[in-house]
């Protein structure tokens, strides 16, 4: 067995990257992501890698952008408020079909909000962190060591698709130590013959460029993108489902809020109460198969998250609201504790929890 | 399958983290589950520090210690926050240079050391957090010197080697007190 | 005998600049720079949003397009994926560089970032049909000033040539004019040397070209360079502002005279 590492889950981002081939990162500081540049100021500089703190979030998104547009692997890290801003490079990544990696360890909001952990980016990160019709990868890691492998996983997939993966972790995630085994194995790699790195007068110059005048042209180009999109829905969805077998309750909970549910659901089970749960690990994709075979045997779904209830549009859409969905929340920085999710599923099973 | 959900908290400056990161290590080390989850912004600085550590057999859902089974306090403010959120038959560890109250609870086994003081004497002032942490472990039953200074050679960095030994006195101190 | 030919660095595409614009000088005065120096293989030039929006067609190296604002930020990515071998331009107008991209202007500035800029001021937003800039002078009647630019209500124009020469990191800094042919053989020296710098590692250039927009400032093309000596010149002297490869340390005060 490998020796594992005790590690920041925000630490084990940066390591992840720098794993996964990453040798730029453009970044400024904000709570509580701000380990992800500072581990990232020591290492590249040591490994023939760039680390800039740049002037503003839109800048560094930019700065990726040009990384990016250039065919080099290349990341940037925030929190909420700096997401938003980042809104705009966000949507010319997609216009440009540019692969990039962007992290969003999220805190309360809206506004300023709060330094505390929340997850009410979801829609931001599911729905279109800017304007247009686009999509990212989201993925959602619970544990530190699927910060280092799911920021690996990102790099791959957004190579693979010529597209941004956002790793969607919270303020617990990047904030908590875990053992982490870095023993991995890195995917292939991919040529990229449309970037501007220079003609070396061998070829015709090429063009990033998300402009297109003609309406006609830029349907097709939304059309292309969506065909794309439906290939990553059909192919790349991740989840992990616990104790479903025989479960008439579905907890669904993703990050921080799935370890929490975890917890609830074992001392369920330990009262009799036939509970599982599902985990998505991508959130767009969001996983629609566990869902569909769960319809039959689940007799109410708990969506249990940091929000005022966003990831369960998307358990009613996979459901096709063929079963009742409830919310099982904290927001503003608060975390649900596994009492609160025990007393929901005891509910959801018609009975007191014993708590 | 055996899991001990730990609270570590004082003020700013006293090595809190340190201290809860080595006993992380030494659990590790030994082979167990564990995770990590300090308080973090503005109230690191200045303000109480903490972190939860839970050591386990088994995996680890959540890692946020609400109701520990030990508590180690370092500063009244610490302890006056944390005291009641205790688990029944716990253990509360308070450092009694800085706290000069008893502990209320009448449920929990109650521990005084005087770490502040016995780091000055010992010429090891900043290391109270240190002694607290060889008291824990040999409450715990793992005070085992091989597993000890594998964990201090992870948690201080080469740069600092020099602190190894010294760290390894506090833990001596703590461990023997 | 020397034939007048157009530059290799340019494709074929036809330009879609207004009559008597003069981004197609400009664009050629870049273009004969990358042909002299030999770099078209390993240039990237950087679009803005504005007139020169298309002119990723327009030149034959790679070409990126960025948001409004953003180019020295893409630029600094693009420089930075690899310094050895990209040579890395932008190409902005007065909206772009000086209002927007403010930010990302002065701070590719502040790091030195060995890129070359080209900066058109024209004092006018051209692409959305006129609207006043950062660089409209005051009393300049424009579509969002139809009274002129009032300067009590809208502050004043930004020079930005000096505002940038009073970092440490810029390298050279340079502010030219397109409207006869003295000052263009000029504005070729200033591009020519921006370039340089860059393929010599000397850090941040920066080419201020006063340029005219006969179409928005209502004018015949003679006309309007006419307006850039009478009007444009004295508010934005032209000159070096910054040329720390120049011994002489030569320096333009805020009038326009060269101090040393």
């Amino acid at each position: 067995m490998a020796e594992k590492v005790l590690m920041k889950g925000n630490e084990a981002i940066a390591e992840g990257a720098i794993i996964a081939g990453c040798r730029h990162y453009f970044g400024y500081p904000i709570t509580p992501q701000t380990e992800i540049a500072a581990y990232m100021a020591k290492r590249m500089p040591k490994i023939g890698g760039t680390f800039l703190q740049a002037e503003s979030e839109i800048a560094a998104i930019n700065m990726v952008y040009g990384v990016a547009a250039a065919g080099k692997r290349v990341m940037t890290s925030s929190s909420s408020p700096g997401i938003s801003l980042k809104g705009e490079g966000l949507s010319y990544l997609a216009g440009c079909d540019l692969p990039a990696l962007v992290v969003n360890v999220e805190r309360g909001g809206p506004g300023l909000g709060g330094i505390q952990p929340s997850q009410s980016d979801y829609f931001l990160a599911t729905r279109s962190g800017g304007h247009g019709d686009f999509r990212m990868i989201v993925l959602a890691p619970a544990s530190v060591q699927e910060m280092a492998s799911l920021t690996i996983r990102g790099f791959d997939l957004a190579d693979k698709y010529r597209m941004t993966s956002m790793i969607l972790a919270d303020g617990t995630m990047g904030q908590m130590m875990e053992p982490v085994d870095l023993n991995f194995e890195i995917g292939e790699t991919y040529d990229k013959p449309w970037a501007a790195r220079g003609t070396d007068m061998k070829r015709e110059h090429n063009i990033i460029n998300s402009l297109s005048l003609v309406p006609e042209e830029l349907e097709e180009l939304n059309f292309k993108r969506f065909e794309k999109y439906a290939e990553i829905e059909k192919n790349e969805a991740m989840w992990e489902e616990y104790l479903m077998d025989d479960a008439e309750i579905c907890v669904v909970s993703f990050g921080i809020t799935a370890r929490i549910s975890k917890n609830a659901v074992d001392a369920a089970r330990s009262q009799g109460i036939r509970v599982g749960m599902i985990r998505p690990i991508t959130l767009w994709p969001f996983p629609k198969l566990p869902f569909k075979n769960a319809v039959s045997h689940i007799k109410e779904f708990i969506s249990v998250e940091m929000s005022m209830g966003q990831m369960i549009e998307d358990v009613r859409l996979a459901t096709e609201c063929r079963r009742p969905v409830t919310l099982c929340n904290r927001v503003g920085g608060m975390i649900p504790s596994p009492e609160q999710v025990l007393a929901s599923i005891a509910e959801a099973d018609g009975k007191e929890a014993d708590i | 399958m055996n899991t001990e959900k730990l609270l570590f908290s004082g003020f700013g400056g006293q090595g809190i983290l340190f201290a809860g990161k080595f006993i992380a290590y030494h659990g590790l080390l030994s082979g167990k589950n564990v995770s990590w989850l300090p308080s973090y912004g503005p109230e690191m600085r200045g303000g109480t520090a903490s972190c939860g550590i839970i050591i386990s057999d088994s995996d680890i859902g959540s890692p946020i210690v609400s109701e520990p089974d030990i508590l180690v306090a370092m500063n009244l403010p610490s302890l006056d926050r944390y005291e009641g959120s205790v688990k029944k038959g716990g253990i509360i560890i308070a450092d009694s240079t800085l706290i000069e109250r008893k502990i209320v609870r009448d449920d929990v086994e109650a521990i005084y050391i005087t770490a502040t003081a016995l780091a000055e004497e010992n010429g090891i002032t900043p290391l109270a957090n240190m002694i607290i942490a060889g008291r824990l472990l040999s409450i715990l039953g793992k005070y085992n010197k091989t597993e000890i200074d594998e964990a201090l050679s992870h948690v201080i960095s080469a740069k600092h080697a020099d602190m190894i030994e010294s760290n390894r006195l506090a833990l001596k101190i703590g461990a023997e007190k | 005998m020397t034939v007048f030919k157009k530059p290799h660095a340019l494709t074929d595409t036809p330009m879609h600049y207004c009559p008597g614009c003069t981004h197609g000088i400009v664009h050629r005065l870049i273009a004969e720079a990358i042909d002299e120096l030999g770099i078209e293989g390993r240039t990237i030039g950087i679009a803005p949003v504005g007139c020169a929006v298309m002119a990723y067609n327009y030149f034959r190296c790679d070409m990126i397009e960025a948001a409004h604002g953003r180019a020295p930020a893409v630029a600094t990515g693009v420089k930075r994926s690899d310094p050895e071998n990209n040579i890395v331009f932008t190409y902005q107008g007065d909206g772009d560089l000086a209002s927007i991209g403010m930010a990302e202007t002065v701070h590719s500035a502040a790091r030195g970032e060995n890129i070359t800029i080209i900066f058109i001021n024209n004092a006018i937003y051209g692409m959305t049909g006129g609207q006043m800039a950062p660089t409209s002078l005051p009393g300049q009647i424009t579509q969002t000033s139809p009274y002129g630019r009032d300067v009590e209500q809208c502050g004043y124009p930004i020079r930005v040539s000096e505002l940038l020469s009073t970092l440490d990191a810029p390298e050279y800094i340079e502010r030219v004019a397109v409207n006869n042919v003295k000052n263009v053989r000029n504005a070729k020296k200033a591009i020519l040397k921006a370039f340089k710098n860059q393929v010599e590692g000397r850090g941040f250039s920066f080419v201020e070209v006063v340029s005219s927009c006969p179409t928005n400032w209502g004018m015949s093309p003679s006309e309007a360079l006419r307006w850039i000596d009478e009007k444009m010149i004295p508010y934005y002297p032209l000159g070096v502002y910054r040329d720390k490869s120049d011994v002489s340390n030569t320096d333009v005060n805020g009038k326009g005279e060269v101090v040393q």
